[in-house]
């Protein structure tokens, strides 16, 4: 309790609790809530057939369902998504294991630090390392190309690839961290005792690790997956015009076709994609929402 | 498997290598962009033509435009620091708010509330961009049918892109603030009131101080956060872009070394800025 509420009278009591609270409610309902609830409702406006007066209702879903090209971008996104997160597991799983049992005192603490740094530069400026290393005047080309591997520079951007390398590039951090941190907990008298008992790599790992692990990976997991499906730039950048990323196509309507309420739609179709998968993932896990946001 | 146990040297040597080829990948793409900052060409692409400061210092003359004499590249880094100060200050002011509802009142629907915060996290940037977008210029175009006023901050512009910014900033900072203002001991808020202090006196001589670190940290954070965001701010700006949306249309439009150059001065500033947040860190342990 505030000190100030021990005033008596009712007034004096709440006033200070609402002088904490408005900026917060300004924030929550100006720029969260009333924003989406307009999308909502903008979403359900259709144009009419004549192409004049916007109704109420759901046409610009069933646009959706109706174009291929939509619905088949908006599976692809959630599928690399899900391929890209279970890469950045793997990736990131032995690393988070060295920095947790491996690298010892000012090495561990340099590793770390080291781990970090580049994801204090713009995703921006990382994308653009991987353009300079990629395209086909790059510098992974033109060095295969000089050791004889290719007769010509080859592109290297532009395929499938190449986004998922970019989403795993730029999700690493999010695994490890987490990972890192659960598997610090798990006490190595437990590897030594199953060792002892007769356990193999693979039995310890299944039995053991895993199962500790289990929270930082269904943290990991879900921030990793959320920030994959709202990417925007190293799809578009690395994968160029066949990225086909969903976010892109939001863009499209909202920014260069100027459809708002398609944009709107798609908008929603991903905040509900996205909402269900973390869900999921959540109710998978047995965990509290608020618990894993916390330990990313 | 942990040190301790008895291990194939050669599944000892993959450990190390796997780290090792880690690293170099984390690496790799950054320091690709160092060096193409100081290569002699017109493209940022092999093969080396030897070193030149040209793509920082060039004036133009030669048909080269070094960083800081790029006009329209350092406006947009202006943008960007105007709009990054904005969203700082409004993050911590609004967080400092949101951390003391959180760990010190009680009050119905605190639950809902406590959940809510969390709320911008989940959301994907480019939806936050547009539906922010789509509200503001809803509640313009009323102003202007009800009043005949012309609000022109509602539309796509460096206002829009700090609240945009901020509607997620401000969680991450709550969440900081909120963790350090936890682990505050509240016996020595008590002891300075047994002692006669205000409550005014008690905050800024006890709790402030108390909190200063946080508060300086979620700044920088906060700023760095809203310096390098993209998918909000694409949604947002308007003529004047800040300096990622600059970046991203010149790329697409086939970069320049000026970008390295620009490249190796946020590399610069972020990896300073990371290093004294970490040290700050470390003293106060």
């Amino acid at each position: 309790m505030i000190r100030l509420l021990l005033t008596p009278t009712r007034l004096g009591r709440l006033l200070p609790l609402w002088l904490l609270l408005a900026p917060a409610l300004i924030w929550l309902v100006g720029l969260i809530l009333l924003p989406h609830l307009d999308l909502l409702w903008l979403s359900l406006q259709t144009r009419g057939d004549g192409g004049g007066d916007y109704t109420f209702g759901a046409g610009n879903y069933l646009t959706f369902f109706d174009e291929p090209l939509y619905w088949r971008t908006f599976a692809r996104t959630a599928v690399m998504s899900l391929i890209a997160t279970a890469l950045t597991l793997v990736t990131a799983f032995p690393i988070a294991w060295y920095l947790a049992k491996i690298a010892q005192g000012r090495l561990r603490q340099l590793l770390f630090v080291l781990c970090l740094l580049p994801f204090w530069v713009s995703e921006m400026v990382r994308t653009f390392g991987w353009i300079l290393l990629l395209q086909s005047n790059g510098v992974i080309p033109h060095l295969l190309q000089r050791f004889g591997f290719t007769d010509q520079p080859v592109e290297l951007l532009y395929h499938d690839a190449t986004i998922l390398l970019g989403l795993v590039y730029s999700s690493l951090l999010f695994m490890v961290i987490p990972l890192a941190n659960t598997l610090d907990t798990l006490d190595d008298s437990l590897v030594e005792a199953a060792y002892n008992l007769g356990g193999n790599g693979v039995s310890i790992l299944r039995d053991i690790v895993l199962p500790h692990a289990a929270p930082g990976i269904a943290a990991g997991t879900i921030v990793v997956f959320m920030l994959t499906l709202g990417n925007y730039l190293s799809p578009v950048l690395l994968g160029g015009k066949n990225s086909l990323w969903f976010t892109e196509q939001i863009y499209n309507q909202f920014i260069t076709r100027f459809n708002w309420q398609q944009g709107a739609a798609f908008g929603f179709l991903l905040l509900i994609l996205s909402t269900l998968l973390v869900w999921a993932g959540l109710k998978l896990t047995g965990q509290s929402f608020g618990e894993a946001m916390r330990k990313s | 498997m942990i040190p301790s146990l008895p291990q194939h040297p050669l599944a000892k040597l993959m450990q190390h290598g796997y780290a090792a080829a880690f690293y170099l990948f984390l690496f790799l793409p950054l320091a690709v962009v160092l060096l193409f900052a100081f290569n002699n060409a017109d493209y940022p692409a092999p093969p080396w033509h030897g070193a030149t400061l040209d793509w920082f210092f060039a004036n133009g003359a030669g048909g080269r435009t070094g960083l800081f004499h790029d006009d329209e590249l350092l406006a947009s880094i202006g943008n960007s620091l105007l709009v990054a100060c904005w969203v700082a200050v409004l993050s911590v002011v609004v967080g400092t708010c949101n951390a003391f509802l959180l760990e010190r009142t009680q009050f119905r629907g605190k639950r809902v509330f406590s959940l809510a915060i969390l709320l911008p996290l989940v959301i994907p940037g480019v939806i936050l961009g547009i539906s922010i977008l789509a509200f503001a210029s809803k509640i313009a175009l009323l102003a202007e049918d009800l009043w005949g006023w012309e609000l022109d901050f509602l539309r796509p512009g460096l206002p829009l892109v700090v609240f945009g910014q901020f509607s997620y900033i401000v969680t991450i900072a709550t969440l900081t603030i909120a963790a350090r203002l936890k682990r505050f001991d509240r016996s020595l808020e008590e002891a300075a009131f047994n002692l006669g202090a205000s409550r005014a006196a008690t905050f800024c001589t006890i709790t402030l101080p108390y909190l200063r670190p946080v508060l300086f940290g979620s700044f920088a954070m906060a700023f760095l956060l809203s310096f390098e965001n993209f998918n909000t701010t694409l949604m947002l700006a308007g003529s004047e872009p800040p300096l990622t949306i600059l970046m991203y249309g010149r790329m697409r439009n086939g970069a320049t070394p000026v970008l390295n150059a620009i490249s190796l001065v946020l590399m610069l500033t972020s990896a300073l800025l990371a290093l004294a947040m970490m040290r700050r860190k470390r003293e106060h342990h």
